[in-house]
């Protein structure tokens, strides 16, 4: 009993403890940046109402917009009432992708900044295939899909080919692509090929029916197929890594590409295997949120998927499972994020904040540690990148 | 005669590459260009003693200029190579010459303000040259600085509200360093106190300033804009003599005080970092650690230092943005200037003279690309926005020689570590 | 002045690195200790110098208690050291590295190095140093770092210097003009703490010998001791320094190496016109100062380093070019330098690392599957075979000592049809019971019918293994020379004279 105990402490106590965190502090900003409050800041009773009030509120609408809220069930059928919950996948959706992606060049002992470019090309690859080709619907799916994939994977094997080749950083290149992706796609849309008819601003022709993922709950729910797609590259990825032979060489490199190279794997054909695999499965995100949510293209398709990505990657320790994990809970935030905004006009951006405290506590244990006193907090490996040298 | 390595072989294939670009400008550019009409540039802003009068060229003339010009670059990069020198000289102007033989012809019959093209430049340069000494004296001093976005940002956002709560830019001029230091105070903890993994750390450093500013950006600046995000701005001061000079003048010397400042920060750090005390204390805990430690030198007391006064010189920077242009704070108003910095830095290959050049030229092919779709040029300009972006993968990719960080820049260090 | 440490007591973990230790420092001695790889010297001289912070235990200088919490107390109260990994800074030059940490500023705050020139090149003549201030140190040979060390301690009047494994980097003929200067210093008032496990050097040199054993003072030894008293004295059993070599004739050519020059990354040389043969049952020990090419040869061995342009035959295939994977494939087993940089993935079980050449080959995996039984059975199979000392074999291998961690890579390496052993630093850093075991692995493939390729800087080692020697200097083979050759001669041709 103990020793579960001690397991269950040494994986989850740093994540929660870390989520608790993150959340009283964006809190305490929640309460002191709100005018109301503010007024009030003078005498102490009405204070503590006021504010407790408004923290409570913005919490309650968050978890009401994310997961499941009552007001909906009215006139409905209790499923409804869970409408938020499939709005939370949705979003998450892209994100495990573009999670998984950032984890899988982890364990490889790279840093992929260049999620954000990859998902970016995968959207567009998906979106070109989808609007003007014609298929029966599976096909077309398949095809739009694997455009993305293809393009995408291009994109990221690139930056493994660079770093084979020349030793470029991948760090620097994936941050500097990641802007010329972000300015492609800007150009694109205004090319003949890409440009909606009889418009004007960036916006791409909708996909056709025949390339969109099914919906998996009716026509009320937005929740669609891409969520399966999601879990079954997490399962890849998991027995990639753990299982086969490509893992191993990725693992390998990770811990000690010297020591991997000394023993005849090659690093460097590791280095482009590992990106182009991480690129397709972050185009496979863009993708997705093209083919299953937005249908159209546009300039601004990727949002910030490729960067919440990394995040995401990291909370989840770059682990598939954790990576799932991580997704599911920055995409209750975004999705809650809106409800909260809504209804008690607390920006949506506080999510940024929450996020990135969670990540910062989880990659220093010693502060968590410290804060709480406990001695025997478990941290599993924290994530290192390599310095410029590296 | 032995084979060649493989950074000589990629320095040789480069120079072919500038070689055939600039035959492909002089083709092109210059004799394709049939038309007979002319660039015209002009060389005046205001208030220069002598009004230059602009200049006109015909656009096929001067593009063939610049490519025989590039030719020759090429040329002196090659007798450069054959002698085993190195043969940036020879690149850069080759580089540059294709770049300027393409205006020319882009600016066929149109015209062009260069005293105008120049000064935008610099203005657009200069947060990166900020941001790159924030990079500069925390990469040298062994700390690696991702969130130098962050520091800019938190600098332009605190200005921004301190001088329109205020109504002194003064006050806000002084608030911005403090806030772009409380991110190096951060970024000092975590990466030197606790041993987090520096290049992460800088990248969720960025997303906690993201998020905060966008936050109390819709939370107060927009709903309470006349209290909160009304800040006044600093004009400009002309330098007596100097500022009147031709073409020199109003480009370097009718700025804000901002741009003194950092003209003196500039040569402060360039002169501090190899000719002072700290300077080589610093250069020695970014090279080698231990051996200062045992030496006497408190090692992470001097990173943690240096960390801070990075972050003074990026925040500063970010009152750039608001008090020293247009006043009020933007959502996200930074745009990544801080990576393109931190660009500039790699590019310029740690050195300070290096990152500077890297982010004028930055900040030039950036005001170039704003100008010529002005007078319409019809070249997309995104292709122009990428130019800094491919310009740094270029120079990691090493065809313009190794690029070398400090060796142990990124490595936490802890006494007795290594035992 | 004179030095005592009282109790001096430092824990790492479970590992007691210092248990106790008493010590004392006479004025203008030479006191030596004497302890093999492990035994806790270079920790104890960490603590004194105050890069470790001991668990317990005081200092005592010229009777007087003092505090050393970090290195500038340490210098405060006269102690400098000389560490065995030099503390330069590459890109540097020597003055720049000399003057670090005490630097004059003029009024304007520019440094101002013109009186610690003059003192640099007024000590250096008075050791009879030839140092040029401005040369910058990555561009100076190891022996003229470590004099650059020297002078940096005696700089800011050093009156202890401790000086830590100093003659590992050296040539016998070095050792001896090293050991001259110490005897220089002592003569000037210097007393010299001087680390060591090569018993004639501290016997040649020492006026008192301090002998430590897993972390404890087991003896102060008299420097009239016999070598054999005082390697029994430092393991703690009866030693036999030398160990049996039976003759092999074999003509068989498994080697050949001709015409091989290696170059840098920027095309300057690094090892040029390597020729030789290894026969069948034949040891070829490649001895030298460290960094005479030694490592770049290896490399070029089985393939990882680029610019590598001549001929390695192995029983008459050509190997240059292939992949690292290929060319261990095609019989080489190697043996890296550094075990925790380039032969062991510290994370990774034991399993794992035992198959990190050959996962992906049956029984390890079929096609791209990875069988964990068989990687466990193998794992099972070569902890038994080579002794790995372990509690289970899915424990990191960061977890082992040394010499078990040294096992691992042997197990792995000879674990593929083997004609050829390039062993690089073999022993290097582990403690006796280990380098006896690797020597006798070593011996064991020899017999068995294998070419031997031994690198070693560590002169002893060379001597009692080898059939043939050759000396590498500034990346060419000066010489090949017999196993009956003399200290002597070979020790003329690691500094580079040729006979």
């Amino acid at each position: 009993m103990k020793k579960f105990y001690n397991r269950i402490a040494e994986t989850a106590l740093l994540p929660f403890l870390s989520v608790i965190m993150a959340f009283v502090i964006s809190g305490l900003l929640i309460v002191f940046s709100d005018a109301a409050v503010l007024k009030v800041i003078g005498s102490p009773g009405k204070f503590i109402k006021v504010a407790s009030s408004t923290f409570m509120n913005a919490y309650i609408a968050l978890f009401q917009g994310a997961f499941f809220d009552p007001h909906l069930t009215q006139g409905h059928t209790l499923l409804q009432g869970f409408y938020p919950l499939s709005e939370t996948i949705v979003t998450a959706t892209p994100l495990i992708l573009a999670g998984l992606s950032v984890s899988l060049a982890f364990q490889s002992g790279l840093f992929n900044i260049g999620a954000q470019g990859q998902f970016i090309f995968g959207a567009i690859g998906a979106s070109y295939v989808g609007f003007h080709y014609t298929f029966s619907p599976v096909v077309h799916v398949t095809l739009a899909l694997l455009a993305g994939i293809v393009l995408a994977s291009l994109w990221g094997g690139f930056v493994g080919l660079l770093k084979a080749r020349t030793g470029a950083h991948e760090v620097i290149v994936t941050i500097m692509m990641n802007y010329i992706a972000g300015f492609f796609i800007l150009w694109i849309l205004k090319t003949k090929s890409f440009l909606r008819p009889r418009r004007i601003d960036p916006l791409a022709p909708n996909i056709k029916p025949s390339a969109e993922l099914p919906h998996l709950l009716g026509s009320t729910m937005r929740l669609h197929a891409g969520i399966l797609i999601a879990l079954l590259a997490a399962v890849f990825v998991w027995w990639l890594l753990n299982k086969t032979t490509i893992g191993f060489q990725f693992r390998a490199v990770g811990a000690n590409a010297s020591a991997a190279k000394t023993a005849g794997i090659s690093v460097g054909v590791t280095t482009m295997l590992t990106m182009t695999i991480a690129g397709a499965l972050a185009g496979l995100g863009g993708a997705v949120h093209v083919l299953g949510n937005q249908y159209a293209l546009t300039s601004d398709i990727a949002g910030s998927f490729g960067f919440d990505a990394i995040t995401v990657a990291l909370l989840g320790r770059a682990k598939p499972r954790g990576t799932v994990m991580a997704a599911l809970l920055f995409g209750a935030l975004r999705t809650g994020g809106r409800t909260m905004e809504a209804n008690t006009s607390t920006p949506l951006d506080i999510v940024l904040v929450i996020q990135a405290l969670i990540v910062l506590f989880i990659a220093s244990p010693a502060l968590v540690r410290f804060i709480f006193r406990i001695k025997n907090l478990q941290s599993q490996g924290t994530l290192a990148s390599k310095g410029w040298n590296g | 005669m032995k084979k060649m390595s493989v950074a000589r072989k990629r320095t040789l294939r480069f120079l072919i590459i500038l070689g055939a670009l600039n035959l492909l400008a002089l083709a092109k550019f210059g004799f394709g260009n049939h038309s007979t009409l002319s660039t015209t540039y002009g060389l005046v802003l205001g208030h220069e003693w002598i009004i230059l009068h602009s200049v006109v060229v015909k656009s096929s003339t001067g593009s063939t200029f610049f490519a025989l010009l590039g030719l020759l670059g090429c040329g002196l990069g090659f007798l450069f190579f054959k002698l085993n020198k190195t043969s940036l000289a020879g690149i850069s102007i080759a580089s540059i010459s294709i770049l300027f033989s393409f205006i020319c012809w882009a600016a066929t019959g149109k015209f062009i303000p260069l005293t105008g093209l120049l000064q935008g430049g610099l203005m657009l340069a200069v947060p990166l040259i900020f941001g790159s000494m924030s990079g500069l004296l925390c990469e040298r001093s062994g700390v690696i600085n991702i969130a130098i976005e962050g520091q800019l940002l938190a600098g332009a956002f605190a200005s921004a509200v301190v001088a329109s709560v205020t109504h002194k830019t003064m006050l806000g001029l002084i608030i911005a360093p403090i806030a772009g230091a409380a991110v190096s105070v951060l970024l000092a903890t975590f990466a030197i106190k606790f041993g987090v993994d520096q290049v992460i750390l800088g990248f969720v450093l960025n997303v906690l300033v993201y998020g905060l500013t966008d936050f109390l950006y819709k939370r107060l600046l927009i709903p309470y804009q006349s209290t909160w995000n009304q800040a006044p701005s600093f004009s400009q001061i002309s330098i007596p003599i100097l500022g009147k000079i031709p073409i020199i003048g109003p480009i370097f010397f009718d700025q804000t005080i901002i741009v003194y400042l950092m003209y003196a920060i500039v040569a402060a750090i360039s002169y501090g970092l190899f000719r002072t005390k700290w300077g080589l204390r610093t250069r020695s805990v970014g090279e080698h650690p231990e051996a200062a430690d045992s030496v006497g030198i408190d090692v992470n007391k001097l990173r943690f230092r240096n960390v801070v006064i990075a972050g003074l010189v990026a925040g500063l920077g970010g009152a750039y943005f608001t008090i020293g242009s247009v006043g009020s704070f933007g959502k996200e108003m930074t745009a990544g200037s801080g990576f393109i910095a931190l660009a500039a830095l790699i590019f310029g290959k740690w050195t300070p003279k290096g990152a500077i050049l890297a982010a004028l030229l930055f900040g030039f092919a950036d005001n170039l690309q704003g100008t010529l779709s002005i007078i319409g040029v019809s070249v997309p300009s995104e292709f122009m926005l990428m130019v800094p972006y491919i310009a740094t993968i270029i120079a990691v990719s090493g065809l313009i020689g190794r690029v070398r960080a400090p060796a142990a820049d990124g490595v936490f260090y802890s006494r007795g570590e290594s035992h | 002045m004179s030095l005592e440490l009282r109790g001096v007591t430092k824990t790492f973990g479970s590992l007691v690195a210092n248990d106790n230790i008493n010590l004392k420092v006479d004025d203008g001695e030479i006191h030596a200790i004497l302890g093999e790889n492990g035994a806790g010297k270079s920790t104890l001289m960490n603590i004194v110098y105050g890069l470790v912070q001991p668990d317990s235990g005081e200092f005592l200088v010229d009777g007087n208690p003092v505090t050393i919490h970090q290195p500038a107390d340490a210098l405060a109260v006269g102690i400098g050291m000389v560490h065995q990994h030099f503390m330069l800074i590459p890109v540097f030059s020597v003055l720049e590295n000399i003057i670090l940490g005490h630097e004059q500023s003029t009024k304007i705050g520019s440094l101002e190095s013109s009186a610690a020139r003059e003192k640099i090149l007024k000590l250096a003549s008075e050791f009879g140093f030839h140092i040029d201030p401005d040369a910058i140190v990555e561009n100076l040979s190891v022996g003229v770092q470590q004099r650059v060390e020297i002078l940096k301690a005696l700089m800011y009047d050093a009156k202890i210097l401790i000086l830590d494994e100093p003659t590992a980097v050296l040539t016998p003929q070095e050792t001896d003009e090293f050991i001259e200067i110490m005897k220089k210093l002592r003569a000037s008032g210097t007393a010299i703490i001087f680390i060591s496990h090569k018993l004639r050097e501290v016997k040649a040199v020492a006026d008192k010998i301090t002998v430590i054993r897993q972390g404890k003072v087991v003896a102060i030894a008299d420097p009239k001791s016999t070598q054999e008293e005082l390697a029994s004295l430092m393991v703690g059993r009866p030693v036999n320094l030398t160990e049996k070599k039976t003759i092999h004739h074999d003509n068989a050519v498994v080697v050949k190496v001709s015409e091989l020059n290696i170059a840098d990354e920027v095309g300057r040389p690094l090892v040029s016109n390597i020729n030789f043969e290894i026969h069948k049952g034949e040891i070829l020990a490649i001895a030298g100062v460290q960094g005479n090419g030694q490592t770049e040869l290896a490399n070029a061995m089985v393939n990882l380093h680029k610019n590598v342009h001549g001929s390695i035959l192995l029983d008459g295939q050509e190997i240059v070019g292939l992949s690292v994977n290929k060319s261990l494939h095609s019989g080489i087993a190697y043996v890296p330098e550094s075990r925790e940089l380039d032969g062991l993935i510290g994370k990774f079980s034991i399993a794992e690392n035992l198959i990190l050449d050959t996962h992906h080959e049956q029984p390890f995996a079929k096609g791209i599957f990875m069988s964990n039984k068989a990687v466990e059975e193998e794992a099972q199979k070569k902890v038994v075979e080579f002794d790995i000392r372990t509690q289970s074999i899915d424990a990191p291998v960061s977890s082992l000592s040394g010499g078990n961690k040294q096992k691992v890579v042997l197990a792995r390496e000879l674990s593929r049809p083997v004609r050829l052993v390039v062993a690089c630093q073999p022993t290097r850093g582990l403690d006796v019971g280990a380098i006896e075991f690797v020597h006798k692995r070593i011996l064991e493939e020899r017999e068995a019918g294998r070419a031997v390729l031994l690198f070693s800087t560590e002169l002893d080692e060379v001597m009692t293994l080898a059939d043939r020697i050759a000396v590498m200097y500034k990346g060419e083979i000066l010489s090949i020379v017999d196993a009956s050759a003399t200290r002597e001669q070979i020790g003329l041709l690691m500094a580079g004279v040729k006979s």
